[in-house]
Order: structure tokens, then C-alpha cells, then sequence
């Protein structure tokens, strides 16, 4: 049996060795070219002493980078990407909660890496890789490692201002790669074209099947996504069949009147999630690509990757949510009310996930873990973890499952998870705010900061640049004299909302 | 025209109150502008001229400073 998740590799790679398995703009890793890379990260950790612990990967989107993720994981390690733009600030707490030892970097991000490293060592990538590969010895580790083992940490925002990191083990992983595969057909002709970025596990999706079948991913350059008709341009060019994108950066295709200059040729699959896909658009995306199959994904990081799925193949109503449909084979899925039992007919309940794809829980973080990891209420014969999303779901008259809304205050923006009390946390520590409120205005898409206090908007974006990732950046700041606040003293966030609707409507007037 | 910028310019520091678009001309290859402002730019250029940017003119010239965009907005106003 599968016990380690570069057993796909190991296979690949003598049946296509020759075969590009990842490319970039400036690099074409092959099998084998990834595979003698892998090695020599391996066996460059290995001779420094680090097994079973966590490797910082702290370096520019390419294909390197998934090279070492890899050789991370051939060293008994485990990786923890971290986004090459997040400010120093965010990455300190991210330093904190996981104390590596070890950091590598490229030639691009080695110098900020010193800013904020302290007791972690710096190594650049390019030394890394002229170790002589001893690959009977990794291949001994790999031989006697355990499934149980983490292979990644990813992390999340937090509600409280620091961020979560999401542990999985290779049994997690090989779990969804199996049941992804299966639900959306990937094969060796499997051509991906990479959206997601690489510090979150949305891009399990592509770099694991890779392996798996021998297929092949481009990692499409990020500036492609400002510009709806070059990227269609790409597709082309790369012949990109199959592709699993957040729901905006493909309506970024389909809202600028593209299909009627440009149509993908290739693409046969087309996978979306982490967000709601407006009806509009994706009739738009019907219609250019007729035969194409679309498959509708949902599922938190916390049960790695995706969880359900939902191929669009019936007609849906013009009010009808895409419904996140079933759970994967081994997951399942618990709706259950506030007494922790499970809900009837069409009532709303929490989604509730149980299977191999519950993950390890939050890393160095037992209280955080403990309140959302929790024993399975429906039994207390033995120890059994699901994991409570928090989303809210509830079966329509068919049988599926529809996602609801949330319980709190975290949202999907951009395909991004985000905790608008992370935003908060982080304005309410800069000097001389007294108050702050966010709301996020889904009709348009913003999030949106109101607050009280001396610094003026440019100084406090600017602050904010320094704490926070450009995605949870507020679109529009506004400074108010008082803050409204409910009867009950909390921060009026209907208010605010009103607020800005009235803004909105003014200028309209205009 | 300069009625067209003093809107952009409102839009802009809307998004990036720190920036000074008066000057900067390359929004796009400095990554002062990523994806996401591209949308919200074209949604509040909508907004405020009822004009909508057809994919063939979502191309990094138009975008890389304020001085581009309102030519771009002008050209189609005019249409």
C-alpha cells in the first residue's frame, strides 16, 4: 500500500522521464530533472541534520520552488511555503508559532529573509542544489517514513491577528489526490494550467496529479490574471486542458466580453471553488466552452484541499445557487445543529467533515485546535475527530448539499480565506487608531475599513502594507469622527454597512 | 479630459491612498496595481461613466498610469 506521496514520482519517473512535468517562464523542469532535484535538497537537509521538522520555503513562484518542496518531504521534513510579498511583520508570527531551524530562499528573496530570520538559518536555493544527490539514502528515509506523518503546514488567517498553520500528513494527501483524480478524470494528456499560489494547499490540485500520472502543469505567470485576453492567449498557446481556479480569475475572463474575441481551444475541464460563481458569468463560460465539464469544489483547508463536489451537468434555475453537491468517496459529510445532532430535511446545519482528510489540526495551537477539531458528537464509543467548518449548509429538494453562509465573521474574497478580525487586530495596533470596524460588501466585492483616530487614510494604508498580505488589504478606507456602536456596545457593522450603501447611493446622485 | 482624471485620481487613491498617480507610470510593472484593482478600477470607471473596457483594451498600456487610463476612458467615451 501507498504509504508516502512521493511513491507517484518514483513510478513517473521511470515510465516519462524525458517528459516536462513542470514549467515556468523560465524553466522546464522534466521527471527526471525534478526528481535528481529533489534529491539533492534531500540529501543537502539530511547532512545538516533536519528530519521531522519544519522547512521554511521563502522564495519566488517557480518551479524550484516545487522542487523543494518536494526534496523537503524526501528528507522527512515538512514544508511551510510562505508568499514571497507577505510583509516581514506577518511572517514574524509565522516564525514564531513554528520556530524552524531552517529557512530556504532564492537569490530574489534571500536579502528580506535576513530582515526578519533571527535565529533561523538562511540558505539559498541555488547552493542547495549542488549537493551530490545520495539517493540510496533518501530513498531509505522515504522507505521508513509514516503516513502519520505532517508533510506541509499551510497557513490561514485568524481571527485573533495570528495566523493558523494547517498540518497535513501524507495519508491526508494521498486521500484527495485519489478521490480528486477519479472526480474530475485527470490522466497523463492532463495539461494543468496553475492559477492558485503556492503557499496555500489550493495548489495540491496540480503539483500532486502531476506526479501521479506523468501529466504536465504550467504555472501561468501571475501578471497574466490583470489581463483577460493574453491569459486566453496562454491556454492556447500551452494547450491547457484542465484548470481549477478560484471563481475570479475566471469571471475575469468572462465579464470583459473576451469569449467574443478569443475562446480557450483546449480546455476540457474546468474546476472552480472557494467562492460563489455568479450566474452570469458562468453562463457566459456554458456557452463558450459547450463541451466542456465543470465542476463545482468546496471544502476548507483544514480537510485538505477540496471536500465535495459538484459536476454542473443539470440546468439550473436562474435564482439557484451552483450547490456544492457530495462529499468525496471516504469523506463525509455531518450537518449538524447547535445540540450537535444532525439536521432534517432542508433545515440548515453546520458542515461537519469527517474522513482521512481531516488534517493534523493547527500546528504548535491546542486551544485553536481543540475548539475546532473536535470528537465526533453522533458517537463516544472511541475517539473519532471531525472538523467544524463553521460554514452552514443545508440539503436541497435533490438531495444536494448547498453552501448557506457563514457563523462568523470570516470571508472568501478573491478566492482568499480571510478574517476580517485579523484586518482589524492589525489596524487596531497602529499608533493612534481608537477604533476600527470592517464589513465586507459582497454586491461589489470590497472589504471595506472604517475607523476612529489621528493617522490619515495614506498613513494607514501604508502601515497596513507593512502587516498585512496585498489580498487582505482594504479596498476603500474611510475615516469617521465616532464609530456607531449597537445597544449592546459592540461595533454596529449593519450600521456601516448602511454607511457605505448611503456613499454608494450619493454618488450615484451625482 | 481633466474632469476624466480628477474622477480616476479619486478612484485610484481610493484603492492606494499612499501612491501618488500623478507621477507614477509604471503601475503595472512595479506591481502597484495587481489583479484585484484591475476589476475594482474597471468597475468603478463603469460606475462613474457608465463606459465598459472590452477585453482587447485590457492591456498593461492602458493601465500603467493615470495619464493612460483617461486617455483610454476619453477614446471611449467618444466612441
Amino acid at each position: 500500500m501507498q504509504n508516502h506521496v512521493l511513491d507517484y514520482l518514483y513510478e513517473t519517473v521511470d515510465r516519462v522521464p524525458e517528459k516536462p512535468a513542470f514549467v515556468d517562464e523560465k524553466e522546464t523542469l522534466t521527471f527526471r530533472g525534478l526528481y535528481d532535484t529533489l534529491h539533492s535538497v534531500a540529501t543537502n537537509l539530511m547532512q545538516g541534520g533536519y528530519a521531522h521538522e519544519p522547512i521554511l520555503v521563502f522564495m519566488d513562484k517557480s518551479v524550484r520552488t516545487i522542487a523543494t518542496f518536494f526534496g523537503v518531504i524526501a528528507s522527512g521534513c515538512f514544508y511551510v511555503p510562505i508568499d514571497e510579498e507577505m510583509p516581514a511583520a506577518r511572517i514574524k508570527l509565522i516564525l514564531e508559532n513554528c520556530k524552524p531551524r531552517l529557512m530556504i530562499c532564492d537569490e530574489t528573496t534571500i536579502e528580506k529573509a535576513q530582515t526578519f530570520a533571527g535565529d533561523t538559518k538562511c540558505v539559498v536555493y541555488e547552493d542547495v542544489i549542488r549537493t551530490q544527490p545520495e539517493y540510496e539514502k533518501v530513498r531509505e528515509i522515504c522507505r521508513n517514513a509514516m503516513d502519520i506523518d505532517p508533510i506541509y503546514i499551510v497557513f490561514t488567517s485568524g481571527s485573533t491577528g495570528v495566523p493558523k498553520g494547517v498540518a497535513a500528513c501524507h495519508r491526508s494527501v494521498i486521500d484527495y489526490v485519489e478521490q480528486l483524480s477519479e472526480t474530475l478524470g485527470f490522466s497523463e494528456d492532463t495539461v494543468f494550467g496553475n492559477q492558485s499560489p503556492l503557499y496555500f494547499d489550493a495548489c495540491l490540485k496540480e503539483l500532486y496529479p502531476t506526479i501521479k500520472f506523468g501529466a504536465t502543469t504550467y504555472l501561468v505567470p501571475r501578471q497574466l490574471f490583470m489581463f483577460p485576453a493574453k491569459l486566453v492567449e496562454y491556454l492556447n498557446e500551452k494547450k491547457i486542458n484542465t484548470i481549477c481556479w478560484v471563481v475570479s480569475a475566471l469571471t475575469m475572463i468572462s465579464a470583459y466580453g473576451t469569449f467574443e474575441q478569443i475562446r480557450p481551444q483546449y480546455l476540457k475541464t474546468v474546476a472552480f471553488g472557494s467562492e460563489v460563481f455568479p450566474k452570469k458569468q458562468f453562463k457566459l463560460w456554458r456557452e463558450a466552452l459547450p463541451d466542456a465539464h465543470f465542476t463545482n469544489l468546496y471544502g476548507p483547508t483544514e480537510c485538505t484541499g477540496m471536500s465535495c463536489y459538484f459536476h454542473v451537468e443539470r440546468s439550473l434555475e436562474d435564482d439557484e445557487p451552483i450547490p456544492i453537491g457530495r462529499p468525496f468517496k471516504n469523506t463525509q459529510i455531518l450537518l449538524l445543529n447547535d445540540e450537535g445532532k444532525l439536521v432534517t430535511g432542508e433545515e440548515p446545519g453546520e458542515i461537519c467533515i469527517r474522513g482521512t482528510c481531516v488534517t493534523l489540526g493547527y500546528y504548535n495551537n491546542p486551544e485553536k485546535t481543540s475548539e475546532a477539531f473536535v470528537q465526533n458528537p453522533l458517537q463516544s464509543a472511541y475517539p473519532e475527530l471531525i472538523y467544524k467548518t463553521g460554514d452552514l449548509g443545508r440539503y436541497n429538494e435533490r438531495g444536494e448539499l448547498v453552501f448557506v453562509s457563514r457563523k462568523d465573521y470570516q470571508i472568501k474574497h478573491m478566492g482568499h480565506r480571510i478574517e476580517l478580525g485579523e484586518i482589524e487586530a492589525n489596524v487596531n495596533s497602529v499608533d493612534g487608531v481608537k477604533l476600527c470596524g470592517c464589513i465586507y460588501y459582497k454586491e461589489k466585492e470590497r472589504i471595506i475599513l472604517y475607523y476612529v483616530g489621528d493617522p490619515d487614510k495614506a498613513a494607514l494604508m501604508a502601515e497596513l502594507k507593512e502587516m498585512l498580505p496585498r489580498y487582505m488589504l482594504p479596498n476603500r478606507i474611510e475615516k469617521l469622527e465616532e464609530m456607531p456602536f449597537t445597544a449592546n456596545g459592540k461595533i454596529n457593522r449593519v450600521r456601516l454597512k448602511e454607511m457605505y450603501e448611503e456613499m454608494l447611493a450619493e454618488k450615484k446622485r451625482k | 479630459m481633466d474632469e476624466i482624471k480628477e474622477v480616476l485620481l479619486e478612484v485610484l487613491s481610493e484603492l492606494h491612498p499612499d501612491v501618488n498617480f500623478e507621477t507614477e507610470d509604471e503601475l503595472v510593472e512595479r506591481k502597484i496595481i495587481d489583479s484585484f484593482d484591475i476589476v475594482t478600477i474597471i468597475a468603478r470607471i463603469d460606475e462613474e461613466f457608465d463606459v465598459a473596457i472590452p477585453a482587447d483594451k485590457i492591456v498593461p498600456e492602458h493601465f500603467n498610469s493615470m495619464e493612460a487610463l483617461a486617455q483610454l476612458v476619453s477614446e471611449l467615451l467618444d466612441e
